[in-house]
């Protein structure tokens, strides 16, 4: 059975005003238990809505969501349950920081939960090993704390929380290539270790061919292509055509596939374009 | 949950109202709210109620705008009314039971007062319905000029209403967000006793507060480094012009004046 699930989700935003605004358009989709899910689309297509969607901090306008065949808003008052097993980290989260220290500030979620102080103790140990915040930097203030530590902070945050399926919008946006890279790193290590479902909401195709399985495209508040990675990146130039900024080496082939080369579609590594190209040569007996 | 505060938001149309030049429009309004007090009786009152239901259509703003600024005051109507029905005293009483007597003069005095009430509601809702906030501050910064002359430094005070204006929305959007982020950690806001709720309010506040200031400095570089120096020299961008309709609602407006005294006198 699908973790979660969506029916027909419309979502609109300032409804019956000048201002309104269709973000989400009859998104049905369904996520398994385990999968790790990239979400791509240009800016403003709709993914932040959608994920807020998800984990019930916006109420569709119409349509269902199901967490584990169950509907989300049947009772209202249990929302806040689900909240606790579908984390959300936020795009920008680092400004909602707020306590004294680090360390306290990623309890906040697990004592909101009702957890044991001892076993809050040991979720913020394991959150902040995770992300990879030093002891020193958990007794500091969240506003003595670099961009890129104080988003590991707000991630650890929501790890702390253990949720069955984690949601990240776009947590490395505005962060330099080894801070992206570490944290993506991070992310793909807790969820193989801890078997949750991961949904990450990125910009960079390149990002989510490293770490996801599949791939969710949105655009223009439509859920238009969602598949395995491979299947998703042979679609390489409609998705430019969305706007999207596909992998350079992907480029690269469907210049050359224009040109003539017979390569497959499916290329969005240096690795397997240099596989392909080999291939070709050998095909054609230009290289023994 | 934050986007149904109605009253003092703009609501963007193309009707002559809008058009009006933001000065004439501001006068008009404080010359309207004058007037509500002015009228003294019900047939002068009747008047200035016609013309504001009329400007009500033009200005092609929804009714349900309108009435959505009722909301939040309501409660206030129902108890003037209220009050004075139970106040005022009159010669024949055509109620009385207990001590209590109602005269028929008291339920006059309560429906007006009500219509006045509402009358003011919808005049001022009607201005910053259809005015842009910048063009209200530009208007007001024109409108205190004469004042610079004898050391107020109006322009600063303006500025300062442009930029607390600007910000509502963005704080809004901003306290918006930081809820949600904060209900994702499972955050209650609005369950538990009163210090829960107090101390709950806490996660939201200091972060709005932080972020508050940091914006604060931010703009403050970016007003210095595109060498802003306070009012003297400065140009605008939007100059404000005044055409024949701004004039014909001004003589409109001191008719209605006049036939409102003439009717106080009269009846
Ligand atoms: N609070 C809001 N009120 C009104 N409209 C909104 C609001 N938030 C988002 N929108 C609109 O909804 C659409 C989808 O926004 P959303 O934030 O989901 O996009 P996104 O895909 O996350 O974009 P980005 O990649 O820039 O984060 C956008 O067109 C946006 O203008
Ligand atoms: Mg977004």
């Amino acid at each position: 059975m699908a973790i979660i699930k969506t029916e027909n989700l419309n979502y609109v935003y300032s409804a019956k005003t000048p201002f309104e605004m269709a973000a989400l358009k009859n998104i049905n989709i369904e996520i398994e238990k385990g999968d790790f899910v990239g979400i791509i689309g240009h800016t403003g297509s709709g993914k932040s809505t959608l994920v807020q969607n998800l984990n019930g901090l916006v109420k569709p306008t119409s349509g269902k969501i199901y967490f584990e065949g169950k509907d989300i808003w049947e009772d209202e008052k249990k929302i806040k349950d689900l909240r606790f097993k579908v984390g959300l980290v936020f795009q920008y989260p680092e400004y909602q920081l707020f306590d004294t220290t680090v360390e306290s500030d990623i309890a906040f979620g697990p004592r909101n939960m009702g957890l044991s102080e001892h076993e809050i103790k040991q979720r913020v140990e394991t959150a902040a090993f995770y992300v990879g915040l030093s002891d020193e930097l958990l007794q500091k203030s969240p506003f003595d704390l670099s961009g890129g530590q104080k988003r590991r902070a707000a991630l650890a945050g929501v790890l702390a929380m253990q949720p069955e399926v984690l949601i990240l919008d776009e947590p490395t946006a505005g962060l330099d290539p080894i801070g992206r890279d570490t944290v993506l790193d991070r992310i793909s290590k807790f969820r193989k270790e801890s078997g949750t479902t991961v949904l990450l909401v990125s910009h960079s195709m390149e990002d989510v061919a490293k770490v996801a399985d599949k791939v969710l495209v949105m655009n223009g508040g439509e859920a238009v292509m969602f598949d395995t990675v491979d299947k998703v990146y042979s679609h390489g130039e409609e998705l430019h055509e969305m706007g999207l900024n596909i992998p350079h080496i992907t480029k690269v082939i469907i210049g050359l596939r224009k040109k003539g080369f017979d390569l497959p579609k499916n290329i969005y590594t240096v690795d397997k374009a240099y596989k392909a190209v080999l291939d070709l040569f050998k095909k054609e007996g230009k290289i023994c | 949950m934050l986007n149904n505060i109605s009253f003092g938001q703009y609501y963007p149309s193309n009707s002559i109202i809008h058009r009006l030049d933001a000065r004439f429009k501001l006068i008009i309004t404080l010359g309207l709210i004058v007037i509500a007090f002015v009228a003294t009786n019900f047939v002068s009152i009747g008047i200035v109620a016609v013309l504001v239901l009329v400007m009500m259509f033009v200005s092609q703003v929804p009714i349900k705008m309108y009435l959505k600024t009722f909301k939040s005051i309501w409660f206030f109507i129902v108890l003037t009314a209220v009050l004075n029905i139970f106040f005022i005293q009159g010669k024949t009483p055509l109620v009385s039971f207990w001590n209590i007597k109602i005269y028929s003069e008291g339920i006059e005095k309560a429906v007006f007062i009500a219509i006045r009430i509402f009358l003011l509601l919808i005049i001022s809702s009607a201005l910053t319905f259809t005015t842009t906030p910048t063009s209200l501050t530009d208007a007001i910064e024109s409108l205190l000029k004469p004042l610079s002359k004898i050391g107020v430094n109006t322009h600063t005070f303006a500025m300062m209403m442009t930029i607390a204006l600007r910000f509502i929305p963005t704080l809004i959007e901003e306290t918006d967000k930081i809820m949600n982020a904060q209900k994702a950690r499972g955050a209650s806001m609005d369950e538990g006793s009163l210090i829960k709720k107090v101390k709950s309010v806490i996660p939201i506040l200091i972060p709005l507060l932080a972020s508050s200031i940091r914006r604060a400095y931010e703009l403050a570089d970016a007003m210095e480094c595109r060498c802003y120096h306070g009012g003297e020299g400065r140009t605008r961008l939007n100059v404000m012009k005044s055409s024949v309709k701004d004039y014909i609602a001004l003589v409109l407006f001191f008719v209605l004046i006049a036939v409102v005294v003439v009717c106080n006198i009269m009846f």
